[in-house]
């Protein structure tokens, strides 16, 4: 945007925003300079600076100032430009800065620093001063901008997705219904529409870009979503149900012992240890970590798990 | 693959922004009265010098009907700005979707961090909940939205933990942590000086001058296995850097390892959880990674665990060891390390 185009909006804000009455498009050709002389010339210009307006967030009202107005008007209506009154106590007003300095590293820092602004235009005072002592972050990732506006829009998507354990991506079209990020790690849930089933996906399994496939609200979300509870349940681990019995070397093993509900001297230098789990493929990949330190006397598929990743890690 | 985006998306300087700072920086200076040139120019991120080209470019706006009319007049004599008259500028802007969302859901975020770390700001009934309640009514139906997106912290890490860790770093404390290493596999015992709590990638940290390692160190809470506020005040060095924390909280040295481990499809993970130097795509979905860690007992530990499902490729010695120490956990078993599966290359595919 050149600065005569700055120049032109600007005007036009002012312009329609001090108006009572709507004003026909001859009136604002008069009334704000820098529109080109001839009429088609300006139309154009005039349609693409009310779409510019627009993605600026302002609104634009089209009418008429009465049954004998042929042609219809524009104007900016004040009670919906305009931020409602926000007044925030010095600590609210450190929290706030502390919430804007949160998407630092990620997408929406450029929409948490434009809203900093405005309410420091309203006259809130978010200093970075004072010092809480806490400093969160979120992290960034490719693929959340447009799921974020895919979820704002209600618009469904496409995008390539390498499953756990696969070799090639596969095309997924999503009704997504909202982002998580747990634990760190952003995930997007929705109804998947060729599996016909709600389904959650980790943002960083996306490959290349995410398109929308609709139009903006054609998405759906049921009464009584959860998307937290849907990803949470599908990033959930079974519940311990077995124990293992390990024999553990001497003074090493912490990392297993932690968890132990037994944990005896047994000779020779070895420790009898029992340990509850849930998930066996993983609790097999933890106890191969440890080496020659760990032996699993029980259960057979437990030990026969760890065997096979030695075997592997020795291939 | 992971890892913040090769461009931080910092403030980028186009001119639908320079819009918005016009429309925000009359009601700026109304909402204050008068207000210093370098004070506002701070406050907006820019440069005295673009301050009074927008100051100049907003006394100008002019509108020719019904007669010529400066809507706008202000004054930035002395170093201190003044509008006195403002038309219909005198408010901002509502926020939009994007705005109101991105400080909502930090917000709530905060909200979850103040239940792992007992933060007073962010505790319950706090200032908390108060600025999300009137953020929220500010910003209107731009608001609903943001429900869509939530943040969830991990609760792994014992309350009590980081309810002394705070403790001590209120009244400025030193603090004893037995600390467990699950590179080392080892439970470590040391006195730190705290400096901040960080929560990062969802978990929560200690930010602190380690006075084992004499340099800053951050400790994740979950692996804190016991805290002692010690009757020592904290000595912070001067010297001490904290972490810069938007640059990513594990910076390589020159002189760690650099590990390079092959992965099968279900070895992929590896580059989701660490941070990587490289990441190159190999046929059907295998990955190489790069990755750079002062411990080579870490990276035996994670070609055990990884088993089939990726290979250590380098450098040598950590190879070995890694066949070493497989071999030797394979022989208790009584099953020699010669029992591998014959003749197979291509484990990793």
């Amino acid at each position: 945007m050149s600065k005569r185009k700055t120049e032109r909006l600007l005007s036009l804000v002012v312009c329609l925003l001090s108006s009572q009455r709507y004003l026909t498009a001859t009136q604002i050709r008069a009334a704000v300079p820098g529109y080109p002389d001839s009429f088609d010339a300006f139309k154009r210009m005039f349609e693409r600076d009310k779409e510019e307006l627009r993605e600026l967030g302002i609104p634009l009202d089209m009418g008429s100032n009465g049954p004998l107005d042929e042609e219809l008007g524009y104007r900016i209506p004040r009670q919906r430009y305009v931020l409602p009154d926000i007044r925030l106590e010095p600590d609210e007003a450190a929290v706030l800065a502390l919430a804007a300095r949160v998407w630092r590293r990620a997408e929406l820092a450029g929409a948490a620093a434009g809203a900093l602004l405005k309410l420091r235009a309203a006259g809130v005072e978010a200093e970075e001063t004072s010092q809480p002592g806490i400093e969160p972050r979120l992290t960034g990732e490719a693929a959340f901008g447009p799921l974020w506006e895919a979820v704002r829009d209600r618009r469904p998507v496409t995008f390539a997705y390498l499953a756990f354990g696969r070799s090639e991506p596969q095309q997924r079209r999503l009704e997504p219904w909202g982002v998580v990020n747990r634990h760190g790690r952003w995930y997007v849930a929705g109804h998947d529409q060729a599996r016909d089933a709600v389904r959650v996906f980790r943002l960083s399994r996306i490959e290349g870009q995410v398109e929308f496939s609709g139009p903006r609200g054609a998405v759906k979300v049921p009464d009584g979503t959860d998307v937290r509870e849907l990803v949470a349940e599908w990033d959930s681990h079974p519940a311990e149900q077995q124990t293992a019995a390990l024999k553990i070397r001497s003074g090493t093993g912490f990392g297993l012992r932690r968890r132990a509900v037994r944990d005896q001297p047994g000779g020779d230098g070895w420790d009898l240890v029992d340990v509850p789990f849930g998930d066996a493929a993983w609790f097999a990949e933890h106890i191969a970590s440890f080496g020659a330190d760990v032996i699993v006397t029980e259960p057979a598929d437990l030990r026969d798990a760890v065997i096979t990743r030695l075997k592997g890690a020795l291939a | 693959m992971t890892g913040p985006p090769a461009h931080p998306p910092a403030r980028v300087s186009t001119s639908s922004d320079r819009l918005q700072r016009l429309l925000a920086l009359v009601p700026y200076v109304i909402s204050r009265k008068v207000v210093g040139l370098s004070e506002t120019a701070a406050a907006f991120g820019v440069s005295e010098r673009e301050l009074v080209d927008d100051l100049n470019m907003l006394w100008c706006v002019e509108l020719r009907a019904p007669d010529p009319y400066c809507p706008i007049d202000l004054s930035y004599e002395g170093g201190e700005i003044v509008v006195s008259q403002a038309e219909s500028m005198d408010r901002p802007l509502r926020l939009g979707v994007d705005e109101a969302s991105a400080l909502l859901v930090a917000l709530r975020m905060l909200a979850e961090v103040g239940q792992v770390a007992p933060v007073p700001g962010l505790a319950e009934g706090s200032a908390l909940s108060r600025t999300i309640a009137k953020l929220e009514a500010a910003a209107g139906e731009a608001a609903a939205p943001s429900a869509q997106v939530a943040v969830q912290v991990d609760r792994h890490a014992e309350r009590s933990v980081a309810a002394q860790l705070r403790e001590a770093l209120a009244a400025g404390r030193r603090v004893h942590l037995s600390y467990y290493v699950p590179g080392r596999d080892e439970a470590t015992e040391r006195d730190v000086d705290p400096m901040r709590l960080l929560v990062v990638e969802g978990r929560t940290y200690l930010e602190g001058w380690c006075r084992r390692a004499e340099g800053v160190r951050v400790f994740r809470l979950d692996r804190v296995l016991a805290v002692k506020v010690l009757k020592v005040a904290a000595e912070v060095p001067r010297e001490a850097e904290p972490v810069d924390i938007d640059s990513g909280l594990f910076r390589p040295s020159p002189t760690d390892l650099r590990v390079v481990i092959e992965l099968s499809p279900y070895g992929r993970w590896v580059a989701e959880y660490y941070p990587c130097e490289e990441v190159t795509e190999l046929s059907e979905g295998r990955l190489r990674v790069i990755l750079r860690t002062p411990d080579s007992e870490w990276v035996r530990r994670l070609g055990l665990r990884l088993g089939e499902d990726g290979r250590v490729v380098g450098p040598a010695e950590v190879v070995a060891d890694v066949r070493r120490e497989a071999g030797a956990a394979l022989a208790q078993y009584g099953t020699a390390g010669a029992a591998g599966p014959p003749g197979s290359p291509g484990k990793v595919s």
